[in-house]
């Protein structure tokens, strides 16, 4: 076979759609299905023209944080592996494995490095749908950190 | 252009009588601080505040341990070090000077750390010989090696004689012939496999060895002769092999031992002479008795002599059989001037072995520091080194104490001869000898003149004999569990209990036990381990705050109860108390991922496994630093056609990607975006590629070289069998990555003895090596099992790799999991070659369910829809590439662009980015 397709099965523009229902000066944009989200394992949005990691929790919850990686630089964050830490559900950096709280965006295991907490975006999910709030007035970009890192553990890269 | 396919061409090699040879010699003699081994003897440098200066003559063993313990404990830094060493190379281990043939790491030979030549307050002067002592002056006078360089005197404050011994040369005619050696130092061992490789080659039939002398070196060098491929003759002048260890009973038995491992042995048998041939190189040998003997190469093991002849010239005693008459303070008749090591005669004797030498340098180094220690005597316990042959000896080995009682077990039919000497009430161990299995000397050895537990001849039983078995003894605390480096149950305890380590590297590196013979570890490790529990800390082999259990004890209740999910798996195995929403981390869930990889082998991104991967495994890809992927297509023991190489180059073109061959002889792509990943497999698997598993802690690769196809040196067809056993182990999850080679003859072009299992073509069949790796912690695999025939290497290579990957670690590789494992390597050897534990048959089934089960993980996910949606770069914007990312271009390729780079590139002054790899695309 030649052909491959990585449509989802839903796609919805991110055209941010202000309610009005929100006292601050908060738009809340429709990113895609709940049913879309595979629990457990993240996914990248592109919101208000930044990227976004969407995480869909066991219980049915929907976390949004900065798909920006602090340590690495690297939009990397969907593609962490999502726990648990005492009662914090977590994500762990795919790229040097530090581990952030997805409620908040701490930094609750930082590697030996300085911790640098993850942005995170308020979520609601209705009627099927995945909302993340963008700020009206759109938001200076979160600063790239860029940093390099030498893993001697982990030499994936020589096959 | 050269026009070469292979890159293993023999042709490359240097020839091997000096590749090998350089490599050790050169890692071992490169002057690592290269100012002190190159500055004139004598010459002052920073640091020299300390008041008194000790010069040591000889660099060592002893002399090492001498200055480590000077340094370790002259806080006040009131000594100033210089040690003068013949020898072209920091001290080195000597004791471990023959695994330098069964090519354990050339740098393991080093002692202690690097750092310490390092230390401003010593001085280590290579290459340079003391040759004369002015006791008057307080000065010794030194040249260097070659003779070209001045003479330079030094004075000292105190000096110490650690000039240690010379290998004997017995007056036979034709010992200086061309292809006779001694067996001492680095350079004698590097010379003789230089001469048996240059024979091998030139004479093309087993180079014929010769040991002269059937003690303890005498049969190390036989094994070393041996692993060089050589056949090995030892001649021993009287009535049996190591007279100094083993009684006469253990004497038979352990010549039986040797002939069953192919050594010859020939009792009361005097050497005449050796002659050489028409080349002028020894050729024969003749015996008192008119018999006679062929030999290519002769090793002279009859024994050594204190060097002693600086003492001599400086008036100072020497004993009747050589040596520096000492005091218990390791002092001379000269107040200034010590001795220590096998120079040394104390209380009369001379002592061939290292243990004495330490103990007498940590007395030297306490006078030195105002201390009054004495000499505690000397622990004369042996062990031989030689791999397969079990022999011990302890104490009062001939019962030569008044009264003294001999029990004795033999059991010729499995060739054991074991022998405990007690005390005439048949309480105090006084000594032993064992023979065929030593198994019970590391904790017997401690207990010398200490009364036993129980029953005595049970520690004679066979390890696991019997339902008691051995009694379990307490040791004592002031007991010596390591006579090497003099540490007592005691201080190993206290490094569990008080020094907080953990496991048995921590207190080796704490205490020092058990690094220099390693006879110790079995002890040591039981220490630990028991200290460890009594103290209540439970050995956390704990996984992480989820799972109590190990890998290895997860994996059992795994493949036990048959469990498939991890929710399950968490729910009824995890730890108590968890908090209600504990949903696993980056720790237990790949683990348990692995595991249920290892057990049914099916698809990595199946149902609820797929949440447990790391992106590699769930991408099926390997995450490179800018948050793009590398693909790596399996190429089967290296092997690839023009075709096949061309679709890689056309998809790589195609794609924009960054191509590099890599280590395992493939090629691997890099800067694949999540979203393409799908579309270059669907060309690659069209073309007849899979998974190359690059990704997973599973088999990476099985290198080999070219083989005996095309290699006009090569005995068999190592590619063929590279490319079957990497069919044959593909996609097989592990708790660490594992890597094969194969090479097609003893010139090992494939360096298969770096690698996890590595295979070497024999003349009579493969000779199989495990427990090999690169990377932070280089080790060389070990010899695992010799000639076999193809089918039993296949069996052999999946117990093997079924047995690690049921009892390992997480994360540990094949050689720590080889020294961890129950009984080591012998443990693994038991295990694999003659069943054991009884779990062969099951370790087969494991395999060959893995084998009939296996699918390419890459096909099988470009037929499945829902599977490919993981790939999509945003969920609200499947194609659209990662606005990040940013290329330039170097040498022709991409690579990401750096942090300076982006910043430059934004404001116009720096190169222009290719933002992503697009571009290129091509419909
Ligand atoms: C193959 C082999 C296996 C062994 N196995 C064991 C074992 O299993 N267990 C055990 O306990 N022991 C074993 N030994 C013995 C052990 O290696 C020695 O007991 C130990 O090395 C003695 O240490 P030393 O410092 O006294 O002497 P050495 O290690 O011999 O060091 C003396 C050094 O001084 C140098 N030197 C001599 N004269 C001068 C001079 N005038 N100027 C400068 N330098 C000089 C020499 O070149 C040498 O490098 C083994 C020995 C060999 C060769
Ligand atoms: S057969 Fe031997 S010499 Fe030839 S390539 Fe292989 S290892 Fe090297
Ligand atoms: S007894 Fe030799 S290392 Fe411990």
């Amino acid at each position: 076979m030649t052909t491959t397709t990585t449509t989802p099965s839903s796609t919805t523009p991110s055209v941010p759609v202000v309610l009005g229902t929100s006292s601050d000066a908060v738009g809340w944009t429709t990113v895609c299905h709940v049913a879309d989200l595979v629990p457990e394992r993240g996914a990248a949005a592109l919101v208000d023209g930044q990227q976004v990691a969407l995480f869909r929790l066991a219980d049915g919850t929907v976390r949004a944080v900065q798909q920006l990686d602090p340590f690495s630089g690297a939009h990397v964050m969907s593609r962490g592996i999502v726990g648990s830490r005492g009662d914090a559900p977590t994500v762990a950096s795919p790229m040097y494995k530090q581990v952030f709280d997805l409620r908040t965006g701490r930094c609750l295991e930082a590697v030996g490095r300085e911790p640098v907490d993850l942005r995170t975006w308020p979520v609601r999910v209705e009627g099927g749908l995945v909302m993340v709030a963008v700020p009206v007035t759109p938001s200076a970009p979160v600063a790239a950190v860029a940093v390099t890192v030498v893993d001697p553990a982990d030499d994936e890269v020589t096959p | 252009m050269d026009t070469s396919p292979r890159e293993d061409s023999p042709d490359e090699l240097a020839p091997p009588t000096t590749g090998p040879v350089d490599g050790v010699i050169g890692e071992l003699t490169e002057p690592k601080h290269p100012g002190p081994a190159t500055e004139t003897p004598g010459t002052y440098r920073a640091g020299m505040g300390a008041s008194r200066h000790l010069v040591v003559v000889g660099g060592g063993m002893v002399a090492h341990r001498l200055v480590e313990a000077l340094r370790d404990r002259d806080d006040a830094g009131t000594w100033r070090v210089t040690l003068y060493a013949e020898e072209p190379r920091a001290p080195y281990d000597r004791v471990a000077l023959t695994s330098y043939f069964s090519g354990r790491d050339a740098s393991d030979l080093a002692l202690g750390t690097p750092d310490l030549w390092d230390d401003p307050l010593v001085h280590l002067v290579r290459d340079t010989r003391v040759t004369e002592i002015d006791r008057a002056a307080r000065t010794v006078t030194t040249v260097r090696n070659g003779g070209s360089g001045p003479t330079a005197v030094e004075p000292y404050d105190a000096l110490v004689l650690a000039t240690g011994s010379y290998a004997a040369v017995p007056p036979i005619e034709g010992s200086d012939l061309p292809g006779v050696f001694v067996y001492r130092t680095i350079d004698d061992v590097a010379a003789l496999r230089g001469w048996v490789e240059e024979a091998a080659a030139r004479w093309k039939r087993p180079v014929r060895g010769a040991v002269v002398g059937g003690g303890l070196l005498g049969l190390e060098a036989a094994g070393a002769l041996q692993a060089l491929g050589a056949q090995s003759t030892v001649i021993q002048f009287g009535p049996r092999l190591m007279p100094l260890q083993v009684d006469e009973g253990g004497g038979e038995a352990l010549r039986r031992l040797i002939n069953g491992k192919g050594v010859a042995v020939r009792l009361n048998t005097s050497t005449t002479r050796m002659r050489p041939g028409r080349d002028g190189k020894v050729r024969r040998m003749d015996f008192a008795d008119g018999g006679r003997l062929d030999a290519d190469v002769v090793v002279l093991a009859t024994g050594v002599r204190p060097r002693d002849e600086l003492a001599r010239a400086a008036g100072l005693d020497v004993g009747e059989r050589g040596g520096v008459v000492v005091d218990a303070g390791c002092r001379t008749a000269d107040p200034h001037v010590y001795a220590a090591g096998e120079v040394a005669c104390i209380d009369g004797a001379v002592h061939g072995i290292v243990a004495p030498g330490y103990a007498m340098a940590e007395v030297v180094v306490d006078r030195l520091l105002g201390g009054q220690a004495v000499f505690p005597g000397a622990d004369t316990a042996t062990k031989l080194k030689l791999s397969g042959v079990d022999v011990a000896s302890f104490g009062d080995a001939f019962a030569t104490t008044e009264g003294a009682l001999e029990l004795v077990h033999a059991d010729p039919v499995a060739g054991i001869y074991t022998k405990l000497v007690l005390s005439d009430d048949a309480k105090t161990l006084l000594g032993g000898v064992l023979v065929g299995d030593a198994s019970a000397y590391a904790s017997l050895r401690p207990m010398l003149g200490r009364a036993l537990d129980g029953d005595p001849g049970a520690y004679l039983l066979p390890e696991g004999a019997g339902s008691a078995g051995r009694p379990a003894t307490t040791l004592p605390d002031d007991a010596t569990v390591c006579s090497c480096n003099n540490v007592t149950a005691a201080t190993v305890r206290g490094a569990v209990t008080e020094h907080g380590c953990t496991d048995l590297a921590a207190v080796k590196a704490c205490t020092k036990a058990g690094t220099s013979c390693g006879s110790c570890l079995p002890l040591v490790k039981k220490l630990v381990t028991t200290e460890l529990e009594s103290a209540g800390i439970t050995v956390s082999k704990a996984l992480c705050e989820h799972f109590d259990l190990s890998r290895a004890q997860l994996f059992d209740v795994v493949r036990v109860t048959g469990l498939t999910t991890f929710s399950e798996i968490l729910t009824k195995h995890g730890r108590d108390g968890l908090p209600q929403g504990a949903r696993g981390c980056d720790i237990c869930k790949p683990v348990v991922a692995s595991i249920l990889g290892s057990l049914d082998t099916g698809h990595v991104l199946e149902g609820e496994t797929a949440t447990l991967q790391d992106t590699n495994d769930h991408v099926m890809a390997n995450l490179q630093k800018d948050g793009s992927y590398s693909v790596v297509p399996r190429i089967p023991g290296g092997e690839v056609t023009p075709e096949g190489l061309m679709v890689i180059g056309q998809v790589a073109k195609d794609y924009g990607l960054y191509t590099k061959i890599t280590g395992g002889q493939r090629i691997d792509m890099f800067g694949a975006r999540l979203e393409q990943l799908p579309e270059i497999w669907g060309r690659l698997v069209d073309a007849g590629f899979e998974s190359g598993h690059a990704y997973g802690k599973s088999l990476r690769t099985v290198k080999s070289c070219v083989g005996s196809t095309w290699c006009r040196f090569g005995v068999q067809d190592s590619v063929a069998l590279a490319v079957e056993l990497e069919l044959r182990y593909r996609g097989l999850r592990s708790p660490h990555k594992f890597k094969l080679g194969v090479s097609g003859c003893a010139r090992e072009c494939a360096e298969a003895r770096g690698k996890d299992v590595g295979v070497i073509a024999t003349d009579k069949g493969w000779n199989v090596y495990v427990g090999g790796n690169g990377g932070f912690t280089p080790r060389h695999a070990q010899l695992l099992a010799e000639d076999l025939d193809t089918q039993t290497l296949v069996r052999t290579i999946d117990r093997f790799l079924m047995y690690y990957i049921r009892t390992a670690d997480r994360l540990q590789r094949t050689a720590p999991w080889v020294e961890e494992v129950e009984g080591g390597l012998e443990g693994v050897r038991a295990v694999v070659m003659d069943d054991s534990l009884g779990i062969a048959a099951d370790l087969d089934a494991a395999m060959a369910r893995h084998v009939d089960l296996y699918q390419d993980e890459w096909k099988a996910t470009l037929e499945d829809p829902e599977k490919l949606r993981r790939f999509a770069s945003f969920i609200n914007a499947p194609t659209t590439p990662d606005p990040s990312l940013a290329y330039v271009a170097e040498r022709g390729q991409v690579r990401p662009a750096t942090p300076e780079e982006r910043l430059a590139s934004s404001d116009g002054s720096g190169p222009v980015l290719v933002a992503g790899t697009t571009l290129e695309v091509r419909r």
